[in-house]
């Protein structure tokens, strides 16, 4: 009874449980089942670019080529974004787009942990890119950074009106961009799991079981829809890491 | 942190059994914040360690695959490009040879054409003088026959001639006046 209201219940899927491994070294650092899951992606990501790549085949395996395709992918992209100079925070987005990529195609496996459907984690990469983009641009421009704030060639009035707004959407740039990935894989495994919920109420409603097989087909959809949210969501996160870290290379607009 | 994890359970239980989604005691499973210092550390460890490994070793190798084979590439499309020059160049030497050996066959041709043809002018030019002279040999002969036969012809006319005006007469005839009359006779 218990385990099949776990089942219908959508929720119950993103409830962390601490149980796998418990330790505390004054602070609470249990090896829960998202940590399980973290390792798990960092696992299946150097299986694909450490393993895969050990072989240096001129002509490449398959492993190979997909390896070299995320490669390329990504720094087609920072170049694009970014230009060559971008090619110093390569290493960064791309570490940062193939664990999102991996998180939240790992969790559209049945019964698997989605890490991104974690708030706090999706938040601590957006604060990372954020505080990345405002030391690096410190860092490279100094007080010039904060031209960035300042759009050039607006007369002074219109500064007066503007400037705040930058700032504002400056400092909405790490919720919008961790609450877009967050609810985006939050709301799909939601919804899946809705869609579950149904086939199996239905299955136990007599007669109307006849009808269960109409949300097995919706879930079907929905899961190629979340396949294509998945990949969509870590590029979208991958392309806006590059444009705010662009603002830190050339804060002038 | 068990008795927390516990009313969770109790909560999903609760929540399935009323109504998926509502009736929750518990936060919000991603926004409970008991959970967030051990994910963070895991976090912060796990992707720490991932940028490590792409960074220091694998985006290197794959920049490095990427390279060779861009400059193997490279230089399998220079070689081919060499070789291609080199089957041009053959080519060319080769269309050259053969047309200087057609020329020359064709000299050589030309040359025993102009051999032959003289040969056979001349062979054509000793038999028709031969002939020529055999021909003029035979009208020589047919000449003479001629002659000979005509002076014959003379002589059977002045015997017959005779015989007839004895015939005719009863005397012999007078050979002077016979001669004349022939004479006057093959001149008319």
């Amino acid at each position: 009874m218990a385990a099949e209201a776990q089942a219908i219940n959508p929720i119950h899927q993103f409830t962390i449980n601490r149980l796998y491994d418990l330790r505390v070294g004054g602070l609470d650092v249990s090896f829960s089942n998202a940590s399980l899951f973290m390792v798990i992606i960092i696992l299946a990501v150097m299986a694909l670019m450490l393993l895969g790549t050990s072989g240096r085949h001129i002509v490449p395996t398959r492993v190979q080529a997909l390896a070299e395709m995320a490669y390329e992918f990504v720094a087609s992209t920072v170049k694009g974004t970014m230009g060559a100079e971008g090619m110093r925070f390569f290493p960064f987005v791309f570490s940062l787009f193939i664990f999102i990529l991996t998180a939240n195609l790992i969790g559209l496996l049945p019964t698997a942990f989605s890490v991104t459907s974690q708030i706090l984690v999706t938040f601590s990469f957006a604060i990372l890119v954020i505080g990345l983009v405002i030391l690096y641009g410190f860092y490279r421009h100094g007080v010039g950074f904060l031209k960035l704030f300042v759009p050039h060639g607006v007369p002074l009035p219109v500064l007066v009106v503007l400037v705040p707004i930058e700032i504002i959407s400056f400092l909405s740039r790490p919720i919008s961009l961790s609450v877009r990935l967050f609810a985006n894989i939050l709301a799909g495994h939601i919804t899946l799991a809705v869609f579950g919920g149904f086939v199996l109420m239905l299955i136990g409603a007599g007669a109307w079981s006849i009808l269960s097989p109409i949300p097995l087909l919706a879930i079907t959809a929905l899961y190629a829809l979340e396949l294509l949210v998945a990949c969509l969501q870590a590029f979208v996160f991958a392309v806006l890491t590059c444009v705010y870290l662009n603002d830190a290379l050339h804060p002038g607009h | 942190m068990a008795e927390h994890a516990a009313n969770a359970e109790h909560g999903a239980t609760h929540a399935g059994t009323e109504a998926p989604g509502g009736g929750h005691d518990n936060a919000f499973p991603p926004f409970d914040a008991t959970h967030f210092a051990s994910q963070f550390v895991w976090l912060a460890i796990t992707f720490g360690l991932l940028y490590l490994l792409m960074s220091r070793i694998a985006l290197p190798r794959v920049a490095n695959i990427l390279k060779d084979r861009g400059d193997r590439v490279a230089a399998d499309v220079d070689a081919a490009r060499a070789a291609q020059e080199k089957a041009e160049a053959a080519r060319v030497e080769h269309d050259r040879t053969l047309a200087e050996a057609k020329a020359h066959a064709q000299a050589l041709g030309q040359e025993a054409h102009q051999q032959l043809a003289a040969e056979s002018d001349a062979k054509r030019k000793a038999l028709e003088s031969d002939l020529n002279a055999k021909l003029a040999v035979a009208d020589a002969q047919i000449a003479d026959m001629k002659a000979k036969a005509m002076s014959n012809v003379e002589s059977i006319a002045r015997d017959a001639a005779m015989a007839i005006v004895e015939q005719i007469t009863g005397k012999a005839a007078d050979p002077e006046k016979i001669a004349a009359a022939l004479a006057s006779a093959t001149k008319a």
